[in-house]
């Protein structure tokens, strides 16, 4: 399909775009216009804000003990994107390679999670990881099972089974949000790799290539931009998750979102809040620039 | 288990599905409330129209009282919940989103009043004013009661499952300063709560602590962090109920509900004395139905309706005329009438501006070490 310029058809573009312009400048635009300004502002009494034009909370924003909290939420966001891309891949290549008759209800079935609101899903997972839950439950009984197999050939039985914490640690926190965004990463995946040509794959099996040098050196290839989407919409809203950290999260789970929501409730300390979700944006438009960045030189190519 | 559990979780007085909570960060629509439901303007006697909105905590009101108070006034009450003082305080900075009745914790009185968000009581109209215990009348975080009228008072502890704990925990070192039950506690995430409890174990009055002090107990919690499994927000009883954890500090009467259904749980005021607070029906400036908020707040000061109340909620209350009609097994209760040398050593916390950041900042630090 060729490719029409939206500046050979600036009439119908404007009547297309007027809408969703509009949307966005009342209700992201505006709103955020004022928490931008809130951010240079300070506090004055309990509940005015003095807009001044100081940079304070930046500097406060950035002192070591809020930039370390931003590299650790950081680096969760990118453990949990990791997790993700190696999971959701096989998964994406399983639908993509699945009969016609499936294809749908696969798809069906990564989709169903999204019916489901993100709260009563996480609610859900920790009834299976509690203490006395499911996951847990289910591994006593192994344990026990074990434990009279070794009594009946006539060993010691095992010691008493200890639950494992998995819940209210960072492990907790790793797991919450790779089951919350796994279908974020498989859907762009999928299209990536339902549009790829697979004659090529054959040819390059039938040219001598193992199964694993044909998956990296064409089809990961191929699906690259699919892959690179499927990242970037993760990894963004893995970087400010809010609901997960705070529910099944331990003692040294904060992530930046907790601070930032602290700080307009706890603290009640409007200007630094705004400070701190404006330098997690400014990381989030960095990312998405890097990635137009790299589209760029792509197409140059 | 399961969807019991779940809609349990949902269902206690401070611990409202977190997630709703979220909505109070952005952009208040005032008058959004006020504007909606009001299809035919029906007046009553006093000049309002016969409705009336409150704003309450979860799990904190009589099972029958909204409709009793329908049937005795024609008054259709609306009442949406919140989870913690901070939604209330953050909800209103923006403005009245039209509630008429509010119901803040002593430290938000003052703090609301010092904001102007209050408007004054008119005592005029409380004819069961004089049902209140005399030592609720005044108070240092209300002065004369002018913005304020006591709906229930409630006391900070330990509580914790018999069978897994050795004596009574009769001290805060258990949940501040020991190892003895590790990955076993459970510690309210309300830095304010934590740090004046600590000064409690430290010796110090609530309302005494200087930046020193909340050095060397930031020092205590870094600490006693890896010993503690979660901070949590008002759901104590939750995690007590589930064997999530052992030991948790909580309001007497979030255990005193939960004890009414386990045997194995009990609670204690540690030795050292501990903090109070105590919930109070506010108007808040910008209601639209003043008098029917008067009239409610008496409703709820009469004995018989003050007592049907507490029979659901099990919190301390200050009405006295209510809570001599209740059985002993309420009034006797030492969780939730606490012996009175233990109450002696409580203090109510004052509101301090000036000292709120500092416990917020150091209680980030603990967390992030």
């Amino acid at each position: 399909m060729a490719e029409q310029d939206w500046k050979q058809q600036k009439r119908p573009f404007a009547a297309v775009s007027l809408t969703p312009l509009f949307w966005t400048l009342l209700f992201f635009v505006i709103p955020m216009a004022f928490v931008w300004f809130y951010s240079f502002g300070r506090n004055v009494g309990l509940t005015d804000i003095d807009i001044v034009g100081t940079l304070d909370n930046y500097k406060r924003a950035t002192e070591w003990l809020y930039l370390s909290i931003f590299l650790k939420s950081l680096a969760v966001a990118a453990l949990v994107t990791l997790i993700c891309l190696i999971v959701g891949f096989p998964v994406a290549m399983a639908i993509t390679f699945a009969s016609e008759k499936w294809r749908p209800w696969l798809l069906l079935g990564i989709m169903l999670p999204f019916w489901t609101n993100l709260l009563i899903r996480t609610y859900a997972l920790m009834i299976v990881m509690g203490q006395q839950g499911y996951a847990n439950k289910g591994l006593e009984a192994l344990w026990g099972g074990a434990s009279w197999l070794k009594t009946l050939v006539g060993l010691q039985p095992m010691e008493t089974w200890e639950p494992l914490p998995l819940l209210y640690n960072n492990f907790a926190v790793v797991v919450g949000l790779v089951y919350v965004h796994l279908p974020f990463m498989v859907l762009p995946l999928y299209s990536a790799l339902d549009r790829l040509d697979k004659s090529l794959i054959e040819a390059s099996l039938d040219l001598g290539a193992g199964h694993l040098k044909t998956l990296f050196k064409v089809v990961v290839p191929l699906a690259a931009p699919g892959i690179i989407a499927g990242v970037m919409i993760t990894l963004i809203p893995a970087l400010g998750a809010y609901l997960t950290p705070d529910l099944m999260g331990g003692t040294d789970s904060q992530m930046i979102a907790n601070v930032i929501e602290r700080q307009f409730k706890r603290a009640n300390d409007w200007p630094f809040g705004a400070a701190l979700s404006f330098l997690l944006i400014y990381a989030m438009f960095a990312l998405i620039a890097l990635q137009g960045m790299r589209k760029k030189t792509g197409e140059v190519k | 288990m399961d969807i019991k559990t779940l809609i349990d979780n949902a269902q206690n007085r401070r611990s409202l599905l977190k997630g709703m909570g979220v909505a109070a960060v952005g952009l208040t629509f005032t008058g959004a409330l006020a504007g909606c439901g009001e299809k035919e303007a029906k007046k009553l006697a006093n000049g309002e129209e016969a409705s009336l909105n409150l704003y309450n905590w979860d799990d904190y009101m009589g099972e029958t009282t909204l409709e009793d108070f329908k049937e005795a006034g024609g008054v259709d009450v609306k009442m949406d919940l919140f989870d913690t003082n901070d939604t209330l305080f953050a909800k209103f900075r923006a403005g009245n989103p039209g509630y008429d009745l509010i119901v803040p914790s002593n430290d938000f009185v003052e703090r609301m009043a010092k904001a102007d968000m209050l408007e004054k009581i008119d005592k005029a109209q409380l004819s069961n004013f004089k049902n209140i215990a005399p030592e609720f009348v005044d108070v240092d975080y209300d002065k004369g009661r002018e913005y304020s009228v006591p709906y229930t008072w409630l006391a900070l502890g330990i509580g914790y499952r018999k069978s897994k704990v050795q004596g009574v925990p009769d001290s805060w070192k258990y949940l501040f300063d020991s190892d003895q039950y590790k990955g076993r506690i459970a510690l309210l995430s309300e830095a304010g709560d934590v740090f004046r409890l600590c000064a409690k174990y430290m010796g110090k009055s609530v309302n005494g602590l200087t930046p020193a002090d909340i050095k060397t107990i930031e020092a205590m919690l870094v600490k006693q962090k890896p010993f503690i499994a979660k901070f949590h927000d008002d759901d104590g009883q939750d995690l007590l109920a589930k064997g999530e954890v052992d030991l948790v500090l909580e309001y007497n009467g979030d255990i005193a509900q939960l004890m009414t259904e386990d045997d194995d749980i009990d609670f204690v005021i540690p030795k050292e004395g501990s903090q109070l607070n105590s919930d109070n029906f506010c108007i808040p400036k910008g209601a639209k139905h003043p008098k029917n908020a008067h009239a409610f707040i008496n409703f709820i000061l009469d004995a018989q309706n003050g007592k049907k109340v507490t029979e659901t909620i099990l919190y301390p209350t200050p009405n006295a005329a209510a809570k001599e009609l209740m059985p002993d097994s309420y009034k006797k209760n030492p969780v939730i009438y606490p012996p009175a040398d233990k109450l002696a050593k409580c203090e109510y916390a004052k509101f301090n501006p000036d000292i709120q950041p500092l416990y917020e900042e150091a209680f980030t630090r603990v967390r992030a070490s």
